[in-house]
Protein backbone atom coordinates (compact mmCIF):
# COMPACT_ATOMS: atom_id res chain seq x y z
CA UNK A 1 0.00 0.00 0.00
CA UNK A 2 0.98 3.76 -0.94
CA UNK A 3 1.55 5.64 1.99
CA UNK A 4 1.64 9.60 2.63
CA UNK A 5 3.69 10.65 5.64
CA UNK A 6 3.29 13.91 6.78
CA UNK A 7 6.65 15.03 9.18
CA UNK A 8 6.56 18.10 11.29
CA UNK A 9 9.63 19.35 12.28
CA UNK A 10 9.44 21.86 15.03
CA UNK A 11 12.67 23.28 17.47
CA UNK A 12 12.56 21.89 21.02
CA UNK A 13 11.04 24.12 23.50
CA UNK A 14 13.86 27.09 24.92
CA UNK A 15 15.49 26.68 21.64
CA UNK A 16 15.76 29.59 19.52
CA UNK A 17 13.54 30.29 16.84
CA UNK A 18 15.19 33.70 15.56
CA UNK A 19 13.23 33.11 12.56
CA UNK A 20 9.71 33.12 14.12
CA UNK A 21 10.91 36.36 16.38
CA UNK A 22 11.67 38.49 13.50
CA UNK A 23 8.81 37.68 11.54
CA UNK A 24 6.77 38.50 14.90
CA UNK A 25 8.16 41.67 15.12
CA UNK A 26 7.22 42.10 11.18
CA UNK A 27 3.83 41.33 12.06
CA UNK A 28 3.80 43.77 14.87
CA UNK A 29 5.26 46.95 12.62
CA UNK A 30 2.14 46.10 10.79
CA UNK A 31 0.14 46.71 13.51
CA UNK A 32 -0.70 43.06 14.18
CA UNK A 33 0.04 42.41 17.57
CA UNK A 34 0.27 38.35 17.89
CA UNK A 35 1.49 36.85 20.83
CA UNK A 36 4.36 34.38 19.58
CA UNK A 37 5.22 33.10 15.68
CA UNK A 38 6.44 29.47 15.50
CA UNK A 39 8.08 28.13 12.67
CA UNK A 40 8.10 24.51 11.83
CA UNK A 41 8.95 22.27 8.53
CA UNK A 42 7.12 19.46 6.85
CA UNK A 43 8.09 17.10 5.08
CA UNK A 44 5.64 14.78 3.01
CA UNK A 45 7.02 11.45 1.99
CA UNK A 46 5.63 9.11 -0.02
CA UNK A 47 6.29 5.43 0.04
CA UNK A 48 5.41 1.57 -0.23
CA UNK A 49 4.72 -0.28 3.22
CA UNK A 50 3.30 -3.63 3.65
CA UNK A 51 0.29 -1.81 6.59
CA UNK A 52 -0.09 1.20 8.13
CA UNK A 53 1.43 -0.05 11.72
CA UNK A 54 4.97 -0.67 9.34
CA UNK A 55 4.77 2.09 7.50
CA UNK A 56 4.11 4.26 11.16
CA UNK A 57 7.61 2.19 11.98
CA UNK A 58 9.23 2.96 8.69
CA UNK A 59 8.28 6.90 9.05
CA UNK A 60 8.93 7.16 12.91
CA UNK A 61 12.91 5.22 11.94
CA UNK A 62 13.29 7.87 9.08
CA UNK A 63 12.61 10.98 11.31
CA UNK A 64 15.26 9.63 13.92
CA UNK A 65 18.06 8.80 11.45
CA UNK A 66 17.83 11.78 9.30
CA UNK A 67 14.45 14.12 9.09
CA UNK A 68 15.15 15.29 12.85
CA UNK A 69 17.94 15.86 14.80
CA UNK A 70 16.45 14.82 18.11
CA UNK A 71 19.11 16.95 20.04
CA UNK A 72 17.39 20.14 19.08
CA UNK A 73 14.00 19.17 17.37
CA UNK A 74 10.30 17.26 18.30
CA UNK A 75 8.80 16.11 14.99
CA UNK A 76 5.05 15.10 14.80
CA UNK A 77 4.19 12.20 12.05
CA UNK A 78 0.69 11.93 9.96
CA UNK A 79 -0.15 9.23 8.08
CA UNK A 80 -2.48 9.18 5.13
CA UNK A 81 -2.78 6.12 3.05
CA UNK A 82 -3.10 6.97 -0.59
CA UNK A 83 -5.87 5.45 -2.91
CA UNK B 1 52.47 11.65 5.54
CA UNK B 2 49.12 12.27 4.22
CA UNK B 3 46.06 14.59 4.68
CA UNK B 4 42.78 13.88 3.05
CA UNK B 5 40.69 16.84 2.26
CA UNK B 6 36.72 15.74 2.17
CA UNK B 7 35.09 17.15 -0.78
CA UNK B 8 30.44 17.05 -0.92
CA UNK B 9 28.86 19.08 -3.31
CA UNK B 10 28.52 22.60 -2.15
CA UNK B 11 32.48 22.37 -0.37
CA UNK B 12 34.15 25.20 -1.06
CA UNK B 13 36.80 25.82 1.73
CA UNK B 14 38.22 22.86 0.58
CA UNK B 15 41.67 24.36 -1.87
CA UNK B 16 41.92 26.81 1.26
CA UNK B 17 42.96 24.48 3.29
CA UNK B 18 44.86 22.66 0.72
CA UNK B 19 46.58 25.71 0.31
CA UNK B 20 47.78 26.05 3.49
CA UNK B 21 48.38 22.32 4.33
CA UNK B 22 50.81 21.73 1.18
CA UNK B 23 52.20 25.89 0.41
CA UNK B 24 52.21 27.03 4.11
CA UNK B 25 53.15 24.10 6.41
CA UNK B 26 54.66 21.85 3.49
CA UNK B 27 52.85 18.41 4.01
CA UNK B 28 51.24 16.59 1.65
CA UNK B 29 47.84 17.06 1.35
CA UNK B 30 45.09 16.03 -1.26
CA UNK B 31 40.97 16.56 -1.70
CA UNK B 32 38.78 13.26 -1.87
CA UNK B 33 35.64 13.95 -3.18
CA UNK B 34 33.16 12.17 -1.08
CA UNK B 35 32.30 9.33 -3.58
CA UNK B 36 35.69 7.79 -3.22
CA UNK B 37 34.60 6.13 0.44
CA UNK B 38 38.32 4.33 1.22
CA UNK B 39 40.61 6.28 3.18
CA UNK B 40 43.76 3.80 3.50
CA UNK B 41 46.81 5.27 3.36
CA UNK B 42 45.82 8.95 4.86
CA UNK B 43 47.05 10.04 8.47
CA UNK B 44 44.40 12.55 9.15
CA UNK B 45 41.05 14.01 7.72
CA UNK B 46 40.12 17.70 7.49
CA UNK B 47 36.36 18.24 6.70
CA UNK B 48 36.26 21.56 5.51
CA UNK B 49 33.60 24.70 5.66
CA UNK B 50 30.79 25.32 2.75
CA UNK B 51 27.55 24.81 2.06
CA UNK B 52 28.00 20.64 1.51
CA UNK B 53 24.44 19.99 0.32
CA UNK B 54 23.41 23.28 -0.10
CA UNK B 55 22.56 22.98 3.73
CA UNK B 56 19.40 21.18 2.98
CA UNK B 57 17.39 19.56 5.63
CA UNK B 58 20.04 20.78 8.47
CA UNK B 59 23.63 22.24 7.62
CA UNK B 60 25.62 19.21 7.44
CA UNK B 61 22.81 16.71 8.18
CA UNK B 62 23.14 15.09 4.81
CA UNK B 63 26.99 15.09 4.28
CA UNK B 64 27.18 13.59 7.61
CA UNK B 65 25.39 10.09 6.43
CA UNK B 66 27.67 9.59 3.32
CA UNK B 67 29.30 6.33 2.94
CA UNK B 68 32.56 8.38 3.43
CA UNK B 69 32.12 8.97 7.01
CA UNK B 70 32.50 5.91 7.71
CA UNK B 71 36.10 6.10 6.75
CA UNK B 72 36.55 9.24 9.00
CA UNK B 73 35.16 7.15 11.72
CA UNK B 74 37.43 3.75 10.66
CA UNK B 75 40.14 6.79 10.36
CA UNK B 76 39.35 8.26 13.88
CA UNK B 77 39.38 5.23 15.96
CA UNK B 78 42.84 4.20 15.10
CA UNK B 79 43.89 7.99 16.84
CA UNK B 80 44.29 9.54 13.38
CA UNK B 81 43.09 13.10 13.73
CA UNK B 82 40.32 14.43 12.19
CA UNK B 83 39.90 18.80 12.06
CA UNK B 84 36.14 19.83 10.98
CA UNK B 85 35.93 23.54 10.45
CA UNK B 86 32.71 25.26 9.81
CA UNK B 87 30.22 23.27 8.17
CA UNK B 88 32.76 20.66 8.85
CA UNK B 89 32.24 20.87 12.45
CA UNK B 90 28.09 20.82 11.73
CA UNK B 91 28.99 17.44 9.19
CA UNK B 92 30.65 16.14 12.96
CA UNK B 93 27.79 16.73 15.01
CA UNK B 94 25.43 15.55 12.87
CA UNK B 95 27.47 12.13 12.55
CA UNK B 96 27.24 12.07 16.39
CA UNK B 97 31.01 12.02 16.60
CA UNK B 98 31.29 15.28 18.38
CA UNK B 99 28.58 16.75 21.17
CA UNK B 100 26.04 18.67 20.46
CA UNK B 101 24.35 21.01 17.32
CA UNK B 102 25.09 23.99 15.21
CA UNK B 103 21.90 25.83 14.78
CA UNK B 104 21.03 28.90 13.81
CA UNK B 105 22.73 32.05 15.05
CA UNK B 106 20.96 34.17 18.25
CA UNK B 107 21.13 37.07 15.45
CA UNK B 108 19.92 35.95 12.73
CA UNK B 109 21.78 37.01 10.42
CA UNK B 110 25.17 35.65 8.72
CA UNK B 111 28.08 36.19 10.26
CA UNK B 112 31.14 37.44 8.68
CA UNK B 113 33.74 39.23 10.84
CA UNK B 114 36.71 38.25 12.77
CA UNK B 115 36.32 36.48 16.52
CA UNK B 116 39.12 36.69 19.10
CA UNK B 117 39.26 33.50 20.67
CA UNK B 118 40.61 31.96 23.93
CA UNK B 119 42.81 28.59 23.87
CA UNK B 120 41.38 26.81 26.58
CA UNK B 121 43.07 23.28 26.56
CA UNK B 122 46.47 22.65 24.87
CA UNK B 123 46.23 19.13 25.60
CA UNK B 124 44.96 18.10 22.00
CA UNK B 125 46.38 17.22 18.80
CA UNK B 126 45.70 20.71 17.47
CA UNK B 127 46.32 23.03 20.05
CA UNK B 128 49.64 22.09 21.76
CA UNK B 129 51.25 24.32 20.34
CA UNK B 130 49.29 27.00 21.89
CA UNK B 131 49.63 28.50 25.37
CA UNK B 132 46.60 27.90 27.69
CA UNK B 133 44.63 31.23 27.98
CA UNK B 134 46.14 32.17 25.05
CA UNK B 135 44.00 34.83 23.05
CA UNK B 136 43.95 34.28 18.65
CA UNK B 137 41.78 36.19 16.10
CA UNK B 138 40.41 33.86 13.68
CA UNK B 139 37.54 34.74 10.88
CA UNK B 140 34.36 33.27 11.16
CA UNK B 141 31.23 33.66 8.22
CA UNK B 142 28.28 31.13 9.15
CA UNK B 143 24.38 31.95 9.70
CA UNK B 144 24.39 28.28 11.89
CA UNK B 145 27.11 28.51 14.54
CA UNK B 146 24.72 28.92 17.41
CA UNK B 147 26.19 26.12 19.76
CA UNK B 148 24.09 23.85 21.63
CA UNK B 149 24.30 21.04 23.86
CA UNK B 150 21.39 19.64 26.32
CA UNK B 151 22.75 20.94 30.13
CA UNK B 152 24.19 17.27 31.18
CA UNK B 153 26.53 17.02 28.27
CA UNK B 154 27.56 20.64 28.27
CA UNK B 155 28.41 19.99 32.08
CA UNK B 156 30.11 17.00 31.10
CA UNK B 157 32.12 18.83 27.85
CA UNK B 158 33.42 20.80 30.57
CA UNK B 159 34.09 18.36 32.84
CA UNK B 160 36.09 16.58 30.60
CA UNK B 161 38.24 19.22 29.52
CA UNK B 162 36.35 18.66 26.14
CA UNK B 163 36.02 23.02 25.18
CA UNK B 164 39.03 23.62 23.41
CA UNK B 165 38.09 27.87 21.87
CA UNK B 166 35.72 29.92 23.53
CA UNK B 167 34.59 33.55 22.07
CA UNK B 168 35.98 36.51 24.05
CA UNK B 169 36.96 40.07 23.84
CA UNK B 170 40.32 41.06 23.03
CA UNK B 171 41.20 40.60 26.62
CA UNK B 172 40.17 36.85 26.91
CA UNK B 173 36.89 37.24 28.46
CA UNK B 174 34.34 35.39 28.06
CA UNK B 175 31.15 38.47 27.60
CA UNK B 176 27.96 38.49 25.81
CA UNK B 177 29.09 40.80 23.12
CA UNK B 178 32.13 38.68 21.68
CA UNK B 179 29.86 35.92 21.58
CA UNK B 180 28.87 36.39 17.78
CA UNK B 181 25.99 33.55 17.17
CA UNK B 182 24.35 32.98 21.08
CA UNK B 183 26.79 29.95 21.66
CA UNK B 184 26.08 28.27 24.91
CA UNK B 185 29.15 29.27 27.15
CA UNK B 186 30.03 30.77 23.94
CA UNK B 187 31.69 27.86 22.92
CA UNK B 188 33.66 27.93 19.20
CA UNK B 189 35.39 24.32 19.29
CA UNK B 190 35.12 21.27 20.91
CA UNK B 191 36.83 17.75 20.81
CA UNK B 192 35.47 14.59 21.65
CA UNK B 193 36.59 12.52 24.60
CA UNK B 194 39.64 10.96 23.02
CA UNK B 195 40.47 14.27 21.87
CA UNK B 196 41.80 13.58 18.40
CA UNK B 197 38.15 14.50 16.87
CA UNK B 198 38.23 18.63 16.97
CA UNK B 199 35.05 20.98 15.56
CA UNK B 200 35.67 24.46 15.04
CA UNK B 201 33.17 27.04 13.70
CA UNK B 202 36.23 29.72 13.21
CA UNK B 203 38.04 29.20 9.77
CA UNK B 204 41.92 28.72 10.68
CA UNK B 205 42.76 28.03 7.34
CA UNK B 206 41.84 31.84 6.54
CA UNK B 207 43.92 33.04 9.70
CA UNK B 208 47.23 30.67 8.57
CA UNK B 209 49.19 34.20 6.60
CA UNK B 210 49.95 37.66 7.74
CA UNK B 211 48.56 38.68 4.52
CA UNK B 212 45.35 38.14 5.75
CA UNK B 213 45.15 39.72 8.09
CA UNK B 214 46.28 36.90 11.34
CA UNK B 215 48.27 33.59 11.04
CA UNK B 216 46.93 32.67 14.46
CA UNK B 217 45.67 29.80 13.28
CA UNK B 218 48.49 28.34 11.42
CA UNK B 219 49.75 26.70 14.28
CA UNK B 220 45.74 24.78 14.47
CA UNK B 221 47.60 22.83 11.64
CA UNK B 222 51.07 22.65 12.74
CA UNK B 223 50.03 20.82 15.98
CA UNK B 224 48.16 18.55 14.26
CA UNK B 225 51.11 17.67 11.62
CA UNK B 226 53.38 17.37 14.69
CA UNK B 227 50.69 14.61 16.38
CA UNK B 228 50.76 12.94 13.49
CA UNK B 229 54.26 13.24 12.63
CA UNK B 230 55.12 12.17 16.70
CA UNK B 231 52.25 9.21 16.60
CA UNK B 232 52.39 7.67 13.05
Amino acid sequence: MQYQTTVRIEQKAGMLDPEGTTTKRALGQLGYQVNSVKTAKLYEIVFEAESVEIAKQKADEMCQKLIANPIVNNYTIELKELK
Amino acid sequence: MKIAILQFGGTNCDLDVLHVLKDVVGVDAETVWYKQEDLTGFDGVVVPGGFSYGDYLRAGAIAARTPIMNSVKKLAAEGKPVLGICNGFQILTEARVLEGALTTNKYPKFRCQWTNLRIENTDTPFTSKFKKGEVIRMPIAHMEGHFYAEEKNLAELDENKQVVFRYVDENGKVTDAANPNGSLENIAGIVNTSRNILGLMPHPERASELILGSDNGLRVFESMVDYITENF
